[in-house]
């Protein structure tokens, strides 16, 4: 209970606690936790908890805002509306050319969702204990949500895949409780390591190998190095997470943030950096190309580069394949990646990968539901604008997801499609597209033609992690060179790469002129000389 | 035929330190250019960049030394006839051993020809050289002098070309040096040492 006390009074307790923290420092400040507080000493964490909303229950009985301000947030709501182009964006909304969309599919994709329970639509976005505190605070590494349980974990050891060897096991709850901390990169990579369905899968410089990196994979969380956890730069304020591929900070032109200057984003490069963040050579050209070029671009050189693979492409068209008898079909590569499964499709997998490079303003677009397509050509899932004449954008690296998806060849636009059920319009059971296809879009109360065919689509993923040494960023000669990295990068004049054809054929006519002409010159002048001497003789 | 000191201590400095300069910055030039890969990108631009300093602080010496000597005067031009002489005697003339139309002296030591090339030089090819340069090495500081809307394109290719002038003029300055003294390497000799016949 929190009493009012006179100014001296609380003068008085401050001098005192400055003492004990002196002495505590002193004596074990090896062992001192950063935290005010031990949850194991908790009388509300004592008990038995059956379920996670218990735990939550408990939670907020100290935390009273906390779930209020999760509410607001993109991770609870799955949706926000881009304050540039009106979109209405976000996992509830969006159509991905990964898994596809949660219309229908509830329960398999809220698994990554920080609530318990969105199976449906009805799920009850108010509701305070339906937020899951443990997903994001557990330290203890054994509180996982089960695949298929809408957000909760396993409350009994169960198998998952369904049937098979491989047990989920229950979490203890009250263990898990008196044991929360602050997040790491092993519980924000739970989810955002394994999006698309399984590591490193979607996108590229985010995945598994980045729970413990060495900083040579990311020079930033390298535990060998600065041992960074997400929140040091994907700081957040009242539970609200800074950062975004919704709404990407393609360029940071407030430079450090520093008290008075802080634009409460600490998740871009210049937020720490700077604008002019190199030391000065001969030339200044590094901290120059900060206002054309991401930091991104040249210091990650690569991605997908510590030792998992990331997903390239993904043709849901080849799905539905079955062996002659009716079992499903699983191929995997030399290295044990999957590159057909029945359910999914055929895949390829890259590591060690280049970007490609594009233009980017930040205002990325998600192509919409009623939005028409051209079949006939390749189909963003996303666009973004940006070009050398934009003082916006810059040049940035990204991954491209490619593949081939469903689309509805009546209406010509994209659509969703219900996966996962134990109904028969689940594709995963019937395997009728068709059926999927008008599960889902009815669903959603979108317009459906009856006939889908499939369309290729590619899928950009802004660069921003797997961030190398500076020794092994990029030189100036990887970009400023006829055939290299950004040789198909349109729009502007690029030293090195770029050249005009008549200026070239008219100065190298000139040069060669001048020397034929001296040539010519010179050897007439020989000729005549002898002549002229045989003459004399 | 008296012999004298045609070209001073300062002349034949200027002369090989900026020669030494221009060919350096010709070599990295086309390699930013992207005609061939030799030291690579960024070792040629730092080399250019220096370079290009250097060359400016000799041009200011040398400005600074012909107007205070009065040397100037030597790249004033001549009348159109004498020039037209010059170009009969190297079109015809030089082939069938014609006298050479000009008799140089210490105050006019260049013939006409030389004269009126040397101007363009100074007074057309190295100022867009130098000043298609400058704005390319500080492109990033155009807003401040209100030339933000400058095509780097243009400016690139500005240099560009002036670069191939330059290098066209390098072409037959060597040749016409090495090749039209009445001693065999004369011309080379004199600027080597200074000594000239007048």
């Amino acid at each position: 209970m929190y009493l009012p006390m006179s100014v001296s009074a609380r003068l008085l307790v401050f001098a005192a606690g400055m003492v004990v923290f002196s002495l505590c420092q002193a004596v074990t400040d090896s062992e001192l936790s950063g935290s005010t507080a031990d949850h194991t000493k908790f009388d509300e964490l004592k008990q038995v908890f059956k379920t996670g909303p218990e735990v939550t229950e408990a939670c907020l009985s100290c935390h009273t805002e906390a779930a209020k301000q999760l509410h607001q947030t993109k991770h609870w709501k799955w949706r926000l509306k881009h304050p540039d182009t009106g979109e209405i964006l976000g996992k509830r909304d969006v159509i991905n050319s990964f898994c596809g969309s949660i219309e229908t599919n509830y329960a398999r994709c809220t698994s990554c969702h920080i609530g318990y329970g969105w199976k449906d639509k009805s799920f009850d976005f108010t509701s305070e204990t339906n937020v899951d505190c443990l997903v994001c605070h557990d330290t203890t590494g054994s509180y996982k949500k089960f695949p298929t349980g809408a957000g909760h974990p396993p409350y009994e050891d169960k198998p998952f895949p369904p049937k098979s060897k491989k047990i989920w096991k229950a979490p203890d709850l009250a263990h898990v409780a008196q044991n929360v901390g602050k997040t790491s990169r092993q519980t924000c990579g739970a989810c955002h390591f394994y999006g698309g369905g399984g590591d490193g899968v979607k996108h590229g410089d985010l995945d598994s190998s980045m729970t413990d990196p060495k900083k040579s994979l990311d020079v930033h969380l390298g535990t060998d190095g600065l041992n960074f956890t997400c929140s040091t730069c994907h700081r957040t304020d009242g539970h609200d997470v800074a950062g975004s591929r919704y709404t990407t900070v393609a360029k940071d032109t407030h430079g450090i943030d520093v008290p008075g200057r802080d634009d409460k984003n600490r998740a871009t490069c210049e937020s720490c950096h700077g604008n002019r963040p190199h030391d000065a050579d001969v030339n200044d050209k590094n901290n120059d190309h900060t206002d054309k070029v991401a930091c991104a671009t040249c210091h990650i050189p690569t991605y997908a580069k510590g030792g998992k693979p990331t997903k390239t492409w993904w043709d849901w068209s080849t799905a539905g394949r079955k062996t002659a008898d009716g079992k499903h079909i699983k191929t995997k590569d030399e290295q044990g990646y999957v590159t057909y499964v029945t359910k999914k499709g055929s895949f390829e997998w890259g590591e060690n990968l280049i970007p490609e490079y594009a233009w980017y303003a930040g205002n990325i677009r998600y192509t919409q539901l009623d939005e028409k397509i051209d079949p006939s050509s390749i189909v963003g899932i996303n666009s973004f604008e940006g070009s050398y004449s934009d003082s916006d954008a810059r040049i940035w690296p990204f991954k491209v997801m490619r593949g081939r998806q469903a689309y509805d060849k009546g209406n010509n636009t994209l659509v969703m499609s219900h996966l996962f059920g134990k109904d028969d319009a689940a594709y995963w059971k019937s395997f009728d597209w068709n059926k999927a296809i008008k599960a889902a879009m009815a669903s959603r109360g979108a317009d459906y033609s009856g006939e889908y065919g499939f369309v290729e689509t590619t899928y950009h993923w802004p660069l921003a992690h797997m961030v190398a040494p500076k020794e092994q960023a990029l030189g100036c000669g990887d970009c400023h060179s006829r055939d290299g990295r950004l040789q198909n990068l349109p729009g502007f004049y690029m030293p090195g790469r770029d050249s005009n054809y008549w200026v070239d054929l008219i100065g190298w006519l000139a040069v060669l002129g001048t020397l034929g002409g001296v040539t010519l010159h010179g050897l007439g002048r020989i000729f005549f000389n002898r002549k002229r001497r045989d003459g004399d003789d | 035929m008296t012999r004298a000191i045609f070209f001073t201590r300062f002349e034949r400095f200027w002369h090989w330190s900026q020669s030494l300069l221009i060919i350096l910055m010709l070599i990295t030039g086309f390699e930013i250019h992207g005609t061939y890969e030799l030291l690579g990108f960024e070792t040629a631009i730092n080399v250019h960049t220096i370079a290009a300093w250097v060359l400016i602080g000799l041009w200011l010496l040398a400005l600074f030394w012909h107007t205070t000597t009065g040397e100037w005067r030597q790249y004033v031009p001549a009348d159109a006839d004498s020039m037209l002489a010059m170009v009969r005697y190297y079109s015809v003339g030089i082939f069938f051993g014609a006298a050479h139309p000009f008799h140089r002296r210490r105050a006019e030591k260049h013939n006409p020809l030389q004269r009126m090339a040397y101007l363009m030089l100074t007074m057309i090819i190295s100022p867009v050289i130098w000043l298609s340069g400058l704005l390319y090495l500080f492109y990033q500081k155009w807003s401040v002098i209100g030339l933000q809307g400058l095509p780097l394109e243009l400016v690139a290719l500005t240099h560009t070309l002036a670069a191939f002038a330059m290098l066209a003029f390098l072409v037959a300055h060597v040749y016409l040096a090495i090749s039209t003294s009445e001693k065999p390497f004369g011309h080379l000799k004199e600027m080597l040492w200074g000594y000239g016949d007048e």
